[in-house]
């Protein structure tokens, strides 16, 4: 098998921002509201790198470089349908209406950051790479036993392609059917790993050939190639199809979180060759030169995501803190006797002015 | 009324549990046409069909982590795992998934999953077939941890378990599945979680026992009756979150207490029954809370099993050291 020829990498918009592909089922308005949405995600993501340079927030995982992977994604979801994401898709579950506030609050240590809004079908972030993508199956399992034709998409970085969960989830997933959709974000680096050393196949969307379901590379840093894509295969998987899996290629632009320095492990000049062919600064050199933005409303874009993104700031620091003792709330639906003493014993601390010391 | 071993009162309340609740559905390994390999599931794939009742892929992650999904997603998951020491093939989606999803999503979101699997020694199965890590879990918060020693209470704390709204794992002891009969009744019926049970009234020393070693721990005490010691015998039933007024008020009246367990002694739950007896009893205390205990080794070969499992000689001993002391 020719694996370039059978997984090629699907591209509407290339790396110079010129129109390579066929874009006829996304408006101009989508087009812009897409760049609307990459520019202020991306504005939000480098103002949480500096917050937590400045010690306002706590560890952060920046997702610079694969806003259009995530945001591209979920555009094709409809409202009932689930998404399974870890730590790094919080563009993803932003796009998806979870309040920009939220990746902050995360990173500042409120609970209140795993709590997703109601109207949202997401489940929390969570850090146990792949474990996610076995929500998913089993969420889209359930779809599919209680005829909801509610479909589930799960993301997953390139890691998690070496973790048993993500085979027993492709695996499961086509032996049950299941309405599930596998994103995996190739960004290239597991930390300081990268891709070479994380497997030996030429590319991730070619492991679905094991488990007879259908493999897809997209150009991840492409938001229209993302979109198309997903919007084709969602339906298809809502059909019944079965499972796909997604591969979209992407680079991880910046550090693995906050508390990482990629310049220990690998080559600026990667970084630098990579960083041309981003998903924001390919899709403004698109619809610059399409004349679909002019400067000035490109100017007017960057002002208003900023606007937003200092919104969500003063959200997230004036956000009332839990009280302390709401630790003990969620761990069964009801407090065990155990639990209700050591609550009391805790609250009897807060009510002696109790504080924590080093 | 029928008289019923445990594993056909277990079958008996997972039919009755998929009568009741569409949504509860059966998967895992073997527990389709086979009915499972203790026969647990016998029949319920022609009543309810392969829909409800699934062979799932030789995948132990696979069945604990879909069945998070399935949960939330508004089943009523009973997962089994085939033996309690494979469970260790699954240990990341129940320590950080299943039992955590209430936590990390604030109540958004919970995980009505039941994981069954037998457990414990004296059937001579191969390695790892009979470990008993029940501890594991029982240190795990936001899961709970079930293991019923008759027919009766396995039936009725199956039904609880499998109507919690939190996961929970039900530990089935494996010698035990038909050993003998006991009167199950016909109709639903729970047995509540989180309360021991006292299999045998006594005043002189308490016995504390769960799943395979309750049993034991009654014939010791009856041997024991026979010497002029009155032992009461407690099944803990739930072993998280534990029944510490049960334990308490037996211990305030005999004034000694003696764990039984068949997992091995170093960080088991007898040490967490022990330090919760001297916290709550300790001026009743007439002589340190005994441990009789598997010893600090993998499960044996079954050639040696018999020596290293507590017996009633054990037991005994233990009864007579508290006696003595």
């Amino acid at each position: 098998m020719d694996i370039a020829q059978e997984f090629p990498i699907r591209q509407v918009i290339d790396a110079d921002g010129q129109l390579v592909g066929d874009r006829s089922s996304v408006s101009d308005d989508q087009v812009k509201d897409f760049y609307r949405w990459l520019v202020t995600l991306r504005t939000l993501d480098q103002r949480a790198w500096n917050l937590q340079r400045q010690g306002r927030i706590g560890t952060y995982p920046p997702f610079s470089g694969q806003e259009a992977a995530q945001v591209g994604a979920v555009a094709a979801l409809q409202k009932d349908d689930w998404i399974c994401g870890s730590y790094r898709d919080w563009a993803a579950l932003s796009y998806a209406g979870v309040p920009l506030s939220y990746p902050l609050l995360n990173s500042m240590g409120h609970a209140v950051a795993g709590r997703i809004p109601d109207e949202i079908n997401a489940l929390p972030v969570q850090v146990v790479i792949a474990a996610q993508t076995l929500h998913a199956v089993g969420l889209a399992w359930s779809s599919k036993l209680q005829n909801q034709g509610r479909v589930a998409l799960t993301f997953f970085g390139d890691g998690a392609t070496s973790q048993g969960d993500f085979h027993e989830s492709l695996n499961l997933a086509s032996v049950v059917k299941a309405p599930v959709v596998f994103v995996c974000q190739n960004n290239q680096w597991a930390i300081s790993v990268p891709i070479s050393r994380q497997m030996n196949s030429q590319t991730i969307a070619q492991r679905a050939v094991a488990y007879n379901i259908e493999g897809i590379r997209v150009d991840g840093n492409d938001i229209l190639a993302v979109y198309q894509t997903l919007k084709d295969v969602v339906g298809r998987v809502r059909e019944g199809q079965g499972p796909v899996l997604i591969e979209a290629v992407t680079y991880r632009l910046g550090a693995h979180t906050t508390a990482d320095d990629p310049t220990r492990y690998r080559p600026s000049e990667e970084e630098q060759r990579l960083r041309y062919g981003e998903p924001v600064a390919r899709l403004r050199r698109y619809l610059l030169s399409s004349g679909l933005l002019t400067e000035d409303e490109n100017k007017q874009v960057e002002e208003e995501a900023k606007a937003r993104v200092e919104e969500a700031v003063q959200a997230a620091e004036t956000f009332p803190k839990g009280a302390p003792e709401d630790v003990f709330n969620h761990v069964y639906a009801d407090l065990t006797p155990q639990l209700q003493a050591q609550r009391a014993e805790f609250q009897r601390r807060m009510q002696q002015g109790g504080t924590a010391r080093g | 009324m029928a008289n019923l071993t445990i594993i056909q009162a277990i079958n008996q309340a997972l039919a009755q549990a998929m009568e009741q609740d569409p949504r509860v559905m059966v998967l895992g390994e073997d527990v389709g046409k086979n009915g499972g390999v203790f026969r647990a599931t016998d029949g319920l794939v022609d009543r309810f069909g392969e829909h409800r009742v699934v062979d799932t892929p030789l995948a132990e992650s696979a069945i604990v982590g879909s069945s998070v999904g399935l949960a939330i997603g508004g089943m009523r998951p009973v997962a089994e795992i085939q033996f309690f020491g494979f469970i260790y093939e699954t240990m990341d989606q129940i320590g950080t998934q299943a039992s955590r999803i209430r936590f990390r999503s604030q109540g958004r979101y919970h995980v009505p999953l039941v994981i069954r699997a037998p457990y414990g020694g004296g059937v001579r199965t191969p390695e790892i077939h009979s470990d008993s890590i029940e501890a594991f879990f029982a240190h795990s918060p936001g899961i709970k941890v079930v293991t019923p020693s008759t027919p009766y209470d396995a039936k009725g704390l199956l039904l609880a378990s499998i109507q919690d709204p939190d996961p929970v794992l039900f530990i089935e002891p494996m010698r035990l599945y038909r050993a003998f009969r006991e009167e199950v009744p016909e109709e639903w019926y729970e047995v509540p979680l989180g309360k021991a049970r006292i299999a045998r009234g006594g005043n002189q020393v308490t016995l504390i026992a769960w799943g395979p070693m309750v049993p034991v721990a009654e014939k010791a005490a009856e041997q024991a009756a026979q010497g002029g010691v009155s032992v009461e015998v407690i099944d803990l039933r739930t072993l998280s979150p534990l029944d510490v007024e049960t334990i308490t008020d037996s211990v305030e009246k005999t004034g000694r207490a003696v764990v039984v367990h068949e997992a091995v002694r170093t960080g088991g739950l007898g040490a967490e029954v022990a330090a919760t007896i001297q916290e709550r009893a300790f001026l009743s205390l007439e002589a340190p809370v005994m441990r009789v205990t598997g010893y600090d080794t993998p499960f044996p070969v079954p050639s040696v099993e018999d020596l290293w499992l507590p017996d009633t000689g054990r037991v005994l001993a233990a009864i007579q050291a508290a006696m003595n002391y």
